[in-house]
């Protein structure tokens, strides 16, 4: 570590010792409440950035935990006499539990779409809204909090409250820290990227969802919580606003949501805007110029201020800070063809797949060999991308088993298929658009592969990708490869789960002759290291030249099985692929 | 529990209701379906509209559909102008939520800072005027309102159906590429498109002004229901709009007369979140 590298961090520890202080140093209260405000816009963009923010799932349901965490405090404070600061983790908590349920419901639905999901979130704010104005929580008449006590935590009560909105900010801001930086933000971004590919990866997706939601609202409602006492009347119409959900968008976008320091930056610049205006006596102008900032921002800046700068300050350094240290790589050529074990890796068995009226799959039986390179053949439309769907678990199968390494696996989520050791590629590259290739593929390692440390991960990407022959793309975006690299950053994600099986669906179509010639040497390294691969291919002289066996399918079932001479030759094959007339 | 007259007067008003819930889902299903725009600012234009008709009634004495003609063409201009604005950025649907979100905000205060934050109410002999049939009044404003919704909802959907120009927008909804390589001038028809949902939002803002007290802060009202309906209603079909404003309608008027009117927000939603979860095949 430099000096120079230490100084932002020095500056922030002593801006945080320095805000600790701020009530002992006797400022107007003015100063204080200005502050609290501050904390508690940051506090409640940074916890909705945590979902919506990082996983994409935008939500306008955040009045809904605020206003539960208020409430909660209230009731309880108010009818049981229970302490103020004893509410504020029960507060919390009523909020996550909210959250996990309404997260529980909804992200069953696979084709929610996000549009719907926050307009559904915002339904449950009216719903919740209606329940608390209809019973005694409420009752139409408001809540007065002037009569609970307050912890004298400072000898003033505005300092109290600013002390306890400068923790909750504190907190929050080191939650979003560590999730930005823990397995649960890379699944989490890569959800946002695309949510099907992340599942097929490895990431839980329903589980993160539904703990990134729980958080998020969980901290919104500790803010709520700390925030009915600083409003001291709680009314349902103030509580469950709509400016709430939109401020706090608009404060993330406008700051970068999808960085864990951007909705503070938003929230701080907003909130100052907002005060200047109506400490001027400009309120509705404020509201219309917030408006207009915000469309500005969306048009020019959608990444938000921290990305853009971000982005400017890289192409702006002289030189790449560090070159990126390389394991090294020897791609290991056989001399001989290795041995195929006796025992089968993956076995299935009566697979069925329907869709609707389509039978996809119509019962289809093979066994593949550990160590084989097993080539899956057929015409258009016989089934040879549904089977590795199905196999990957992206489609469930209607009935049938398929075991891998004696596991059975055909009903289960896609994810825990990724960390029984099966990988897979797509036919056309689907990578996570907002990563680096480096964090594409380190990606995969983390869900896919063995628990290991970061270090071990990241050395093992960096190898994969050399190996792959993409060194010197680990900082590029998947948008500046082409297809060829595209294909083979495709080949590093799935080699860096270190899979026991690897599914390979058309690496081949679309390539050149010179790469394809590449990439078949590619395919025999990678089973030089010891995994099984199944492969979809079209390209014949591939398979025929690559696969040990050849499976054959047709209209959804196992057609022929054998030596890829000899199937290539049977007549019925050649009759299925050119028509009868060919094979007489 | 209440009469049987009282719950067939609570239906009647139900369903003439959830015409006004119709006619304005009706501009937002199409944006939202065909050209992957969610409007927010819609409401903000019905209201527009219905303070010009206000405008235009009490200060110049402009009869109501004299000012329909006038500001009805007026919504259109905007609507495309608007869509000028996606176009030129490429705006992808959740930037079209929060970048309306934010056109909504500026006409509320604009329409705030013109005609003030005060109730206004555009009193004329329409507003009395109901028929009486059997035990059931029926309003005849609301009635006209449930009809021209009618028309406009059955004359987009065989528009959509059965003419080039419908079935284009479909394509070009589903696979705006592909569509474009038969031919599609889709950027154009969007235009068109964007410049009907204003309208209709127009529209609907005449009949607001005759039957409703007007308010800045009312636009944001109606928010929830609506888009409650319209996903209900399927996106981009201008039928099962209507239908499911008159669904919802009723629900909630029924819902007012049995139980007590402060739970009608909730009927909508509940609607809505349990339709959701059965996720139906037309969804």
């Amino acid at each position: 570590m430099s000096p120079a590298r230490d100084l932002p961090k020095a500056v922030a520890a002593l801006g945080v010792v320095a805000l600790a202080f701020v009530p002992a140093a006797g400022m107007p209260a003015f100063y204080e409440s200005f502050f609290y405000l501050v904390f508690f816009w940051v506090s409640l963009s940074t916890s909705w950035a945590l979902l919506s923010g990082f996983a994409g799932y935008f939500s306008l349901g955040h009045a809904a935990f605020f206003g539960v965490g208020m409430y909660t405090t209230a009731a309880l404070t108010t009818k049981f006499e229970v302490p103020f600061l004893a509410t504020i983790p029960l507060g919390a908590g009523l909020a996550a539990l909210l959250a996990a349920s309404i997260g529980a419901v909804v992200f069953r639905l696979r084709r929610l779409r996000g549009e719907l999901f926050a307009l559904l979130t915002l339904a449950v704010t009216f719903v919740i809204a209606t329940i608390i104005l209809n019973t005694p929580i409420d009752g139409g008449a408001g809540v007065f909090m002037s009569a609970v006590p307050l912890p004298a935590l400072t000898s003033t009560p505005t300092g109290t409250i600013y002390i306890l909105g400068f923790i909750m900010c504190v907190i929050t801001l080191a939650t979003a820290w560590w999730v930005a930086h823990a397995r649960l933000g890379m699944g989490l971004f890569a959800i946002h990227d695309d949510e099907d590919v992340a599942e097929v990866k490895g990431v839980p997706t329903f589980r993160y969802k539904i703990v990134a939601f729980a958080l998020s609202g969980g901290i919104a409602g500790a803010v709520g919580s700390i925030h009915a006492m600083y409003v001291g009347f709680l009314t349902v119409a103030g509580t469950f606003e709509l400016s709430v959900p939109l401020f706090v968008v608009l404060m993330s976008v406008l700051g970068g949501a999808r960085h864990w320091f951007g909705p503070a930056i938003g929230a701080t610049v907003i909130t100052a805007l907002l005060y200047a205006f109506i400490s001027g006596g400009e309120a509705i102008m404020g509201r219309a110029i917030v408006g207009l900032v915000l469309i500005v921002a969306i048009l020019w800046l959608p990444d938000g201020v921290v990305p853009a700068l971000q982005k400017w300050r890289r192409r702006h350094r002289a030189a790449p800070a560090q070159a990126v240290r390389r394991a090294e790589v020897v791609p290991v050529m056989p001399s001989a063809p290795p041995a195929i074990g006796q025992r089968d890796i993956l076995e299935v068995r009566g697979v069925t797949r329907r869709f609707g009226g389509l039978q996809a799959l119509a019962g289809v039986d093979l066994g593949v060999r550990e160590g084989e390179i097993f080539g899956l053949v057929g015409p258009n439309g016989s089934g040879k991308t549904t089977l590795i769907n199905v196999i990957s678990g992206f489609y469930p199968l209607t009935s049938g088993t398929i075991t891998v390494d004696g596991a059975e696996i055909g009903h289960a989520p896609a994810h825990e298929i990724a960390r029984r050791g099966v990988a897979r590629t797509y036919q056309i590259p689907r990578p996570f658009a907002n990563m680096t290739v480096l964090d594409n593929v380190m990606l995969c390692a983390t869900f896919g592969g063995p628990v290991r440390s970061r270090a071990e991960i990241r050395d093992e990407s960096v190898h994969w990708i050399g190996f792959t022959g993409l060194a010197g793309k680990e900082e590029a975006m998947p948008a500046e490869l082409n297809l060829h690299e595209r294909k083979f950053l495709e080949l590093a994600r799935a080699l860096a789960a270190r899979p026991k099986l690897l599914l390979l669906d058309e690496v081949l179509s679309g390539l050149n002759p010179a790469e394809v010639d590449n990439a078949i040497r590619l395919v025999r390294a990678i089973r030089a290291q010891g995994s099984t691969i199944v492969f979809v291919e079209h390209l014949m002289r591939a398979v025929v030249e690559l696969s040990d066996r050849v499976a054959v399918l047709n209209e959804g079932k196992l057609f022929a099985l054998g030596a890829p001479r000899e199937v290539m030759r049977d007549p019925r094959v050649v009759g299925i692929y050119l028509g009868k007339a060919y094979a007489a | 529990m209440p009469s049987a007259t009282l719950l067939g007067q609570a239906m009647i008003s139900g369903v003439l209701a959830g015409g006004m819930y119709g006619l304005l889902a009706l501009g937002l299903s199409l944006s939202w379906g065909l050209l992957r725009l969610v409007n927010l600012s819609h409401f903000a234009l019905a209201f527009l509209a219905a303070y010009l008709t206000y405008e235009l009634g009490t200060t110049y004495h402009v009869p109501p559909w004299w000012a329909a003609a006038l500001v009805v063409p007026a919504m259109f201009a905007i609507g495309m102008v608007q869509h000028w604005l996606f176009d030129r950025f490429k705006v992808n649907e959740l930037a079209s939520l929060l970048i309306t979100f934010s056109f909504a905000i500026i006409l509320e205060v604009a329409i705030q800072l013109y005609w003030t934050a005060d109730y206004r109410r555009f009193e004329t002999h329409y507003s009395t005027l109901s028929i009486k049939a059997g035990p059931f009044f029926i309003p005849v404003l609301e009635l006209v309102l449930c009809m021209v919704a009618g028309v406009l909802a059955w004359g987009t959907w065989l528009w959509l159906r059965r003419t080039y120009v419908g079935k284009a927008l479909r394509a070009a909804a589903e696979d705006a590429d592909i569509a474009a390589a038969y031919g599609v001038d889709h950027r154009k028809l969007a235009y068109l498109l964007s410049g009907m949902g204003a309208a209709y939002a127009g529209i609907a803002g005449c009949f607001i002004a005759l039957i409703a007290t007007l308010a800045p802060a009312q636009i944001w009202a109606w928010l929830g229901v609506v888009f409650a309906v319209v996903i209900i209603g399927r996106l981009g079909n201008p039928l099962g709009a209507l239908l499911a404003g008159m669904l919802i309608g009723a629900s909630e008027s029924l819902a007012m007369a049995v139980f007590s009117p402060a739970w009608a927000p909730v009927v909508s939603f509940s609607v809505l979140i349990a339709i959701l979860l059965w996720d139906p095949e037309w969804l």
